[in-house]
C-alpha cells in the first residue's frame, strides 16, 4: 500500500488547504450536521468554499478565536459536527485553553483544521509561523493530531475526522506541495504508511517533509544507502507498530517535520523508542527557535528542512551504525 | 498652527509614497491598513510624541504600540523618516535576514518596543507600559493604534476594562475605523458598532474624529493628553487604502501589494512624479 517508485511519482502540486476546502464542501452535501466556523480568514483557510455552498451552516466569528472554539464546543454539545478553521498559530495558540477545557476535556466532537502551519507561512514572519502547535495539541489528552503530506491525504484525513467521534486537530499548509499519495489513497487515523521500502535507516516524516524524504531516499539509493520512508500522518495516536518495526529492521531513525524538534513528531518517536527500543536517532526540524520573514522556499532551506539535510543526516547516522 | 498642520499633511503624503514604494518592492504585506493608519502615525511621531531617534531607548520617550501589527509598513516608513534606521532598509522589508519583519519585532528594529502581529494583544501591553511608567512617577504617555476588526478580540475589552479601572490617563488608544477586515465589512463579518458607546461604557474618554483630517487628529491628541482620570479612545473614521483610489475601500487590498501596473497610477495619486 502506498509504495511508489521514482517513475510512478505524481508531480502534481496542490496546497493541503485547497484540498481541505474541496473536501469540506463535499462533506457538507453528505452530512447536514456539519457546520463550519472561521475567524475572518475564510478566503485563506478555504472554508469559504463551504460558506458559499452552505451559507446557513457557516459562522464567521470575526477575529475572536477563543470564542470560536467555545462556540464550536457548544454546537457539538447539541449534536452538530463543527469544523473550525484559522491559521495554526491562532487556532492552537489563542484557543489553547478553550480547546483543552471546552473541547478535549469533555471529548467534544470538534474538528480543528488549522491552516498555515510552520515556516512556509513565509513573509508574515515569526509572529505568524506556528512551530509548536503540534506539540501543544499533542500534550492534550483525548486529542487526535493529524499532519497530512499532500492534498490526497488531506481529503482522506478530513473525511476520517468527520467520521471519528471526538476532538481532532488537523494541521495544513499554505503552499502547494508535491503529491506523495495516488488518487483514492485510503487514510486511516493512527496508521503510518511505508512510502519507500529500505533497510539501512528510516526517515520517519510528516507533512511536507515526507516528499523531501522520498527525494532524499531516491538520491541515497545511488550511493548505495537504502533509506526507508515511513510517513506518519497521525502524530497522535502514533503508529507504534511501524515505528518499532523501523527501529528493529533498520536500526537508525531520522525524523523530519516542519515544526520544532521539541514535542512534535521527533519528540513523539523519541519518547516511544527511548522506553521500548533505544535506537540511533536524529531529529530534523526547527531547533527551539522562532521563525522569521522570508520566502517559503528560502526558509525551508534556511531551517534545513529539505532533502539535502536529510541526505547528510542519513550518511552521518549510517556511518555511526558501523 | 495652520503651517504646522500643512507640514504634517505633506509629511503624511511622503510617507504614503514610501509605503507604496516599499510594498511594491516587497511584493508582500498589507497595503490597505497601512494607508488608513498613516495620518495618525505621522501626527504621533512628528507632532505629539516625545522621542529621540538618535537614542531609541531614551528613558524620557513616550511609547508607541502598533496593536494592528500588520500595518508595519506605516510604522517602518515613519521610523525611517525620523532617522531610526536608513531608508534603504525599507527595500529589505520581509526579506530573509532583514530586521524589518512582516510584523513589528522589538528584537531587531530600533524604535520598536514590543512585538505585535497577533491581533488583540497590543492594548494590554500598552496599558502595562502605562501602569509601569506611572509607578515610576513618569509623565510619559503611551499610544496604541488598533484596527476596528481587531476590536472583535475579547482581550481588547479585558484591557479596556483594566485601563479604566486603573485610571490609566497616560494611555491613548487610536481606533483605525476603516470599516473593513479581511473577509469584508466589519459590520457584516462581526459587528462591533458602536465603538464609541462601547469604550464610553467601559469608562473611557472618547473623541470621534475624521482620521485623515490632520487638524482633527492633532486636536484630539492634545485633548487626550489634557484629560485626567481615564484613558482616552480616539475613534477615527478612516478609509482603507486612503490616498490611492485603486485601493480605497476595497477589502481585497488588505494583504495585496501594488503591482507593476498599479505603481505609476498609485504614485500619481500621491502627487509623485518619479
Ligand atoms: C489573533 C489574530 N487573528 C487573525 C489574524 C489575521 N489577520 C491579520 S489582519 C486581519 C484583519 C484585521 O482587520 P482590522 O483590525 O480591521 O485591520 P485593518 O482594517 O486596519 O487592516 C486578520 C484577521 C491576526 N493577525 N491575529
Ligand atoms: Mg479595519
Amino acid at each position: 500500500m502506498g509504495r511508489r517508485t521514482h517513475t510512478e511519482r505524481d508531480l502534481t502540486m496542490i496546497a493541503t488547504r485547497d484540498a481541505y476546502g474541496e473536501a469540506l464542501a463535499e462533506l457538507g452535501g453528505e452530512n447536514d450536521k456539519i457546520v463550519v466556523l472561521d475567524a475572518d480568514l475564510s478566503g485563506s483557510t478555504k472554508t469559504g468554499v463551504f460558506a458559499k455552498k452552505f451559507p446557513n451552516r457557516f459562522f464567521n466569528m470575526g477575529i475572536a478565536e477563543a470564542n470560536m472554539v467555545g462556540t464550536a464546543a457548544g454546537l457539538a454539545a447539541v449534536g452538530k459536527v463543527p469544523f473550525l478553521s484559522t491559521f495554526a498559530i491562532f487556532a492552537a495558540g489563542r484557543g489553547w485553553e478553550q480547546i483543552r477545557q471546552s473541547v478535549a476535556y469533555p471529548k467534544a466532537n470538534v474538528k480543528i483544521v488549522a491552516t498555515h502551519g510552520g515556516v512556509t507561512v513565509g513573509e508574515d514572519g515569526g509572529s505568524h509561523q506556528s512551530v509548536e502547535d503540534v506539540a501543544i495539541m499533542r500534550a492534550i489528552p483525548n486529542m487526535t493530531v493529524i499532519v497530512p503530506a499532500d492534498g490526497e491525504e488531506t481529503k482522506g484525513a478530513i473525511r476520517a475526522a468527520a467520521a471519528y467521534k471526538g476532538p481532532v486537530y488537523v494541521r495544513l499548509g499554505r503552499n502547494k506541495v508535491p503529491s506523495v499519495f495516488p488518487a483514492g489513497h485510503q487514510f486511516e487515523i493512527g496508521k503510518g504508511v511505508v512510502v519507500v521500502p529500505g533497510t539501512d535507516l528510516t526517515f520517519i516524516t510528516t507533512g511536507l517533509m515526507t516528499a523531501a524524504a522520498v527525494t532524499a531516499a531516491e538520491k541515497l539509493k545511488a550511493e548505495g544507502i537504502s533509506a526507508r520512508v515511513l510517513h506518519i500522518g497521525t502524530i497522535k495516536p502514533l503508529d507504534k507498530e511501524l515505528v518499532l518495526q523501523a527501529a528493529e529492521e533498520t536500526g537508525a531513525i531520522v525524523t523530519a517535520e516542519e515544526h520544532s524538534v521539541v514535542g512534535g513528531l521527533g519528540g513523539a518517536v523519541a519518547e516511544f523508542l527511548a522506553e521500548t527500543r533505544p535506537t540511533l536517532m536524529k531529529r530534523v526540524g526547527i531547533h527551539d527557535r522562532f521563525g522569521t520573514s522570508g520566502k517559503s522556499d528560502e526558509l525551508l532551506k534556511y531551517f534545513g528542512l529539505n532533502a539535502e539535510t536529510l541526505i547528510e543526516e542519513a550518511r552521518e547516522i549510517v556511518s555511526r551504525k558501523k | 498652527m495652520k503651517e504646522k498642520i500643512a507640514d504634517l499633511e505633506e509629511k503624511a503624503r511622503r510617507l504614503r509614497v514610501a509605503i507604496v514604494k516599499t510594498l511594491h518592492k516587497s511584493q508582500s504585506g498589507h497595503t490597505g491598513g497601512s494607508l488608513s493608519a498613516i495620518d495618525m502615525v505621522c501626527a504621533l511621531y512628528f507632532h505629539k510624541m516625545r522621542h529621540n531617534p538618535a537614542e531609541p531607548a531614551w528613558d524620557g520617550r513616550d511609547r508607541f504600540v502598533l496593536s494592528k501589527g500588520h500595518a508595519a509598513p506605516a510604522l517602518y516608513v515613519t521610523l525611517a523618516e525620523c532617522g531610526y534606521f536608513p531608508a534603504e532598509d525599507l527595500m529589505m522589508l520581509r526579506r530573509l535576514g532583514s530586521h524589518l519583519q512582516g510584523h513589528p519585532d522589538s528584537k531587531g528594529t530600533p524604535g520598536v518596543d514590543v512585538c505585535t502581529g497577533s491581533l488583540g494583544q497590543g492594548l494590554s501591553m500598552a496599558n502595562g507600559m502605562a501602569l509601569g511608567l506611572k509607578l515610576d512617577g513618569k509623565e510619559n504617555r503611551v499610544y496604541a493604534v488598533l484596527g476596528d476588526g481587531e476590536l472583535q478580540e475579547g482581550q481588547i475589552w479585558e484591557a479596556a476594562m483594566a485601563a479604566a479601572h486603573y485610571k490609566s490617563d497616560n494611555l491613548c488608544a487610536l481606533i483605525d475605523s476603516n470599516g473593513l477586515q479581511i473577509d469584508g465589512d466589519v459590520a457584516k463579518v462581526m459587528n462591533v458598532s458602536s465603538i464609541s458607546d462601547k469604550f464610553k461604557a467601559f469608562g473611557w474618554n472618547v473623541i470621534e474624529i475624521d482620521g485623515h483630517d490632520m487638524g482633527q487628529i492633532v486636536a484630539a491628541l492634545d485633548q487626550a493628553e489634557a484629560h485626567k482620570g481615564a484613558p482616552t479612545a480616539i475613534v477615527a473614521k478612516t478609509v482603507k487604502g486612503k490616498g490611492v483610489h485603486l485601493f480605497e475601500n476595497k477589502a481585497s487590498y488588505h494583504g495585496v501589494t501594488p503591482n507593476d501596473d498599479e505603481l505609476p497610477e498609485a504614485l500619481r495619486c500621491l502627487g509623485c512624479c518619479d
